[in-house]
C-alpha cells in the first residue's frame, strides 16, 4: 500500500490516538529517565514527541483532503457505561479539529525547540538547573491535553482536555513558584498561578453547567447528536441557557471580560509558556468551543450578539490597557486579550472562518512576538550579568556580591531598554515582522485575518450594531501600542547600562523564530480574499457548512490600513521623534491625564475585584471562621452540646447502669457462691462415721421412697 | 431346709446387717468398723443364699462367691491401709483421721 492509497482509504485516521500518546510518551521518558539525561537529550525527546504529533496531524489533514473532508470518528476506549449512559473516548477528525491540531502541534514544536535554548539560560539565571527537565515534562503534558481538547468527539472529552490544559497552565505559570517576575524570592508567581486557576474555575463552572444542561435536555454529549436534536426541536430558552453558560467558560479560558484578569498575571510563567499556552493555543480553546458549537449559537441570535459584544468590548478594553503598560510581556498579554476579543467577536457574529483564520495567524505572530520578547528579556538578562561582571573587574569580589544582591533589575521593563536593534539585530527584525502582522499592515498575515473580521462586522452591522466601531478603534490602538513598544525597545538611546550590554540569542532560539516569522509574514495565504484563494474557508466548509468567501472590500481594508499607519505615525510622534529618556514620564501622561493613569493601572479592575469580591469574601470567611466555626461550632456546640452531653451520658451509663446494675449482679453472684460454699463446707467434717451415717440415711430415704411411693 | 421358713433367714440377715451398720456408725476403732463391714457383707450373703434356695436358682450362690472374693480383696487392701495409718499416726481411731475436713 503506497502513501496516497493509504491516504485515500483513510488508513491514517487510525493514527489519531498518537496525537495524544506521542507527547505523553515524551513526557514519561523525560519523567522516568530525564534525571540521567543531558539537557539536550531532554529537550530533544520533548521536541521530537511534539514534532511527531505534528507529522501525525499533517497526515490526518492530508487524509482528510484525500477523502474530500469527510468527518471521521475513531472510537478509542469505553469510558463510562452506566445503564443508558454511554460515555466513550472517541476521537473526531474533521477539518476544524484538523486546523487546531496543526496549529497546536506545529507552533508547539517550534516553541519546544526554542525552549531548549531559553530554559538552558533561564535555569542558570535562577540557579536551579534541575528544573529544566520539569519544564519539558509539563510542556509535553500540555500538548497531550490540548490534543484531547481539540480531538474529542463529545463535550465531555473536550472538557477533559479543557481542564487538563488548565492544570498545565497553572503548573507552568507557577513554574518558578518560589520567585517573582524579577527573580527575587517570593510567592508572587505561585499566586499568579493560583489566580489563573481560580479565575478559570469560575469559567469552568459555567461550562459544566452548559454540559449538564445539554445532557439533561438532549440526553447526549456527543456533538452530532446534540446538534441534530437541537436543530430538530429548537427550544430557544434551553439553547440560550446552554450557549450563555458556555460563554462563561469561554470568558474564563479565552480571557474575555470579565474573567480576563488572570492572563496578564500569567506572564509570571517562563516566556515559552506565555507564547504557547497564553497566546497561541490554550487561550484559543474558547474560540474553538464556540466554533465547535456553531450549530447551537446559530439558533439563538441574542446569545450570539452577547458573545460578539463581549469579544468587541474585550478587544477595545484590553487594547487601552496595553497602551499604558511598561512591561514588554504585559503589553503582549493585553494585546493577546484584545486579539482574542477579535476572535470571539468574529465567531459570535457567525464569522467562523474569519475567527479560526485569525486564531491561526495570531498563533503565528503572537508566538513570534512572545518568543522574541523572551529573547529580548534574556538578552537584557545576559547584559545584566555581563554588566555585573564588568563591575567585578574593577572592584573586589566581595563588594560585587553585595552589590549584586541589593540590585533589583527588571529585564522586562521597556523603560530599561532602548536602541536594542543595535545589540540584537536578528531579534529586532523578527520582532518587526510580528509587530507589522499584529498591527494589521498589508501584506502581513494579521492584515488579512483582521480585515476579514472587520469586513464581517461591517456586513453584519445591522444584526450586530456597534461591533465594527469597537473593533476598528481596537485595531487602531493595537497599531499604536505596538508602535510605542517598537520605538521604546529598539530605537532611541539606551536608557540603562544593562541595555548597552545586551546580547543576541543563540540560533536554537532564533531559528524557530525565523520559521514563525515566515508564517507571520505569509500566513495570510491561508485565506486570501480573492476568488479561488479562500482555502481555509473551503476547508472548514466540510465542518461548519457553506461559507461565502468574501471578496476584498477596499473600503474596509483601506480604512483599517490608514488607521494602522496613522497609529504608528502617532506613536512615532510621541516615542520615536523624541525618544524617552531614562526616568522620564510617559509622554502620553500629560495629554491624557487621568485616562492614562487608568490605562497604566489596568483601570483598577484588579483593585475593583478585590474591593467588590475578594475583600467581602475574605471578610465573610473570617466572620464564618471566627463566629460560626470557632465561637458557635467549636466553643458552644462542641463544648456545651457534644462534650457536655457526652460526658453526662457517660456518667449516667457508668454510675447507675454499669456500677449499680451490671457490676452489682456480678458481685452478688460471687457473694452467694461464697456463702453457699461456706455452708456446704461444714458438711465435710472429716469424720468418716458421719459420712457413713449420711450414706445410710440416704439409702433409707431412697428405700423408703421406693417402698411407700 | 424343711420346716424353717425363709422369713427367719431374712430376719437374721436383717438383724446382722443392722448390727453391722450400727457397728460402723458407733465404733471408732478402724478394725472393729472393718469387722462390722464384713458382717454387713455376710448379711447380704445370707440373704442371697436364702433366696437362692427358695427360688431353686444358682444365681444367688454365684453372687455369694463373687462377694466373698471381693471381701477377701477388700480385707487385704483395708488391712494394709490400717497398718499404714497406724504406722504414721500410732492410732487407728477413725475420728483422728480427719485431715480432709472442709
Amino acid at each position: 500500500m503506497n502513501f496516497s492509497e493509504a491516504a485515500n482509504t483513510g488508513y491514517f485516521f487510525g493514527l489519531v490516538p498518537l496525537l495524544v500518546f506521542l507527547p505523553l510518551t515524551g513526557m514519561l521518558i523525560n519523567m522516568i529517565f530525564g534525571g540521567k539525561m543531558s539537557e539536550k537529550a531532554v529537550g530533544t525527546v520533548a521536541s521530537v514527541a511534539s514534532g511527531l504529533a505534528f507529522v501525525v496531524a499533517v497526515l490526518l489533514a492530508y487524509s482528510l483532503s484525500a477523502t474530500h473532508g469527510h468527518m471521521q470518528t475513531v472510537h478509542f476506549a469505553e469510558w463510562i457505561h452506566i445503564g443508558d449512559l454511554k460515555l466513550d473516548w472517541t476521537f473526531r477528525v474533521d477539518t476544524l479539529s484538523s486546523v487546531m491540531m496543526l496549529v497546536v502541534s506545529g507552533v508547539g514544536t517550534l516553541i519546544h525547540i526554542y525552549a531548549i535554548g531559553y530554559m538552558h539560560e533561564d535555569v542558570r539565571f535562577k540557579d536551579d538547573i534541575k528544573r529544566f527537565r520539569r519544564f519539558f515534562v509539563f510542556l509535553n503534558l500540555f500538548i497531550a491535553m490540548m490534543m484531547i481538547l481539540v480531538s474529542g468527539d463529545s463535550y465531555l472529552m473536550l472538557f477533559v482536555g479543557w481542564e487538563g490544559v488548565g492544570l498545565c497552565s497553572f503548573l507552568l505559570i507557577g513554574f518558578w513558584y518560589d520567585f517573582d517576575t524579577l527573580g527575587q524570592k517570593s510567592t508572587a508567581n505561585a499566586e499568579a498561578g493560583k489566580k489563573a486557576f481560580i479565575a478559570n474555575r469560575v469559567g469552568d463552572f459555567g461550562f459544566l453547567l452548559a454540559i449538564f444542561t445539554t445532557f439533561w435536555h438532549f440526553g447526549s454529549l456527543q456533538f452530532d447528536k446534540v446538534f441534530e436534536a437541537a436543530s430538530a426541536h429548537p427550544d430557544p430558552v434551553v439553547i440560550s441557557a446552554i450557549t450563555l453558560f458556555m460563554l462563561i467558560g469561554v470568558t474564563g479560558k479565552s480571557a474575555q471580560v470579565p474573567l480576563y484578569v488572570w492572563l496578564p498575571d500569567a506572564m509570571a510563567g517562563p516566556t515559552p509558556v506565555s507564547a504557547l499556552i497564553h497566546a497561541a493555543t490554550m487561550v484559543t480553546a474558547g474560540v474553538y468551543l464556540v466554533v465547535r458549537s456553531a450549530p447551537l449559537y446559530s439558533l439563538v441570535h441574542g446569545a450570539s450578539y452577547i458573545v460578539a459584544m463581549i469579544g468587541a468590548v474585550t478587544a477595545l478594553f484590553a487594547a487601552t490597557i496595553a497602551v499604558g503598560q511598561y512591561d514588554i510581556k504585559k503589553v503582549l498579554a493585553y494585546s493577546t486579550i484584545s486579539q482574542l476579543g477579535f476572535m470571539v467577536a468574529a465567531v459570535g457574529m457567525g464569522a467562523y472562518v474569519a475567527g479560526i483564520f485569525h486564531l491561526a495567524t495570531h498563533a503565528f505572530f503572537k508566538a513570534l512576538l512572545f518568543l522574541s520578547a523572551g529573547s529580548i528579556i534574556l538578552g537584557m538578562e545576559r547584559g545584566h550579568h555581563a554588566h555585573a561582571h564588568h563591575d567585578e573587574d574593577h572592584g573586589d569580589g566581595h563588594a560585587h556580591v553585595e552589590h549584586h544582591e541589593e540590585e533589583v533589575f527588571d529585564p522586562g521593563d521597556m523603560r530599561n531598554m532602548g536602541n536594542l536593534r543595535k545589540r540584537m539585530p536578528v531579534t529586532f527584525w523578527l520582532y518587526m515582522a510580528g509587530t507589522l502582522a499584529l498591527a494589521g499592515l498589508p501584506p502581513f498575515a494579521g492584515f488579512w485575518s483582521k480585515d476579514e473580521i472587520l469586513l464581517d462586522a461591517k456586513l453584519h452591522a445591522e444584526h450586530f450594531p456597534g461591533v465594527y466601531l469597537l473593533l476598528s478603534i481596537a485595531a487602531f490602538m493595537t497599531a499604536f501600542y505596538m508602535g510605542r513598544q517598537i520605538w521604546m525597545v529598539f530605537f532611541g538611546k539606551e536608557r540603562t547600562e544593562v541595555a548597552e550590554h545586551a546580547q543576541e540569542s543563540p540560533p536554537v532560539m532564533t531559528v524557530p523564530l525565523m520559521i514563525l516569522a515566515v508564517l507571520a509574514v505569509f500566513g495570510g495565504a491561508l485565506n486570501l480574499p480573492f476568488e479561488g484563494f479562500h482555502n481555509l474557508g473551503h476547508w472548514l466548509e466540510y465542518t461548519i457548512g457553506h461559507v461565502e468567501g468574501l471578496p476584498l472590500d477596499l473600503g474596509v481594508a483601506g480604512i483599517s490600513t490608514v488607521l494602522a499607519l496613522l497609529a504608528i505615525f502617532f506613536s512615532w510622534l510621541l516615542y520615536g521623534k523624541n525618544p524617552l529618556k531614562a526616568g522620564q514620564a510617559d509622554p502620553l501622561k500629560k495629554p491624557l491625564g487621568f485616562l492614562f493613569t487608568g490605562m497604566e493601572n489596568k483601570w483598577f479592575v484588579d483593585e475593583g475585584y478585590k474591593a467588590v469580591i475578594i475583600d467581602p469574601f475574605v471578610k465573610l470567611a473570617k466572620f464564618l471562621s471566627i463566629n460560626l466555626d470557632w465561637n458557635f461550632w467549636h466553643d458552644w456546640f462542641h463544648e456545651s452540646v457534644i462534650y457536655a452531653g457526652f460526658k453526662g451520658l457517660a456518667r449516667f451509663l457508668s454510675e447507675p447502669i454499669d456500677m449499680g446494675i451490671i457490676n452489682a449482679i456480678a458481685d452478688k453472684l460471687a457473694e452467694m457462691t461464697k456463702r453457699s460454699s461456706e455452708g456446704l463446707s461444714r458438711l465435710q467434717n472429716g469424720f468418716v462415721r458421719s459420712y457413713a451415717l449420711s450414706v445410710l440415711l440416704g439409702v433409707v430415704a431412697i428405700l423408703g421412697y421406693l417402698l411407700f411411693k | 431346709m424343711e420346716g424353717v421358713s425363709v422369713n427367719y433367714y431374712i430376719g437374721l440377715s436383717a438383724i446382722l446387717f443392722i448390727i453391722g451398720a450400727l457397728g460402723v456408725l458407733v465404733r471408732r476403732n478402724a478394725l472393729v468398723i472393718f469387722m462390722s463391714v464384713e458382717l454387713m457383707l455376710n448379711a447380704a450373703n445370707l440373704a442371697f443364699v436364702a433366696f437362692s434356695s427358695v427360688n431353686n436358682s444358682l444365681d444367688g450362690q454365684i453372687f455369694v462367691f463373687f462377694i466373698m472374693t471381693v471381701a477377701a480383696a477388700e480385707v487385704a487392701v483395708g488391712l494394709a491401709l490400717i497398718v499404714a495409718i497406724f504406722r504414721s499416726k500410732k492410732s487407728i481411731d477413725v475420728d483422728q483421721i480427719n485431715l480432709l475436713k472442709g
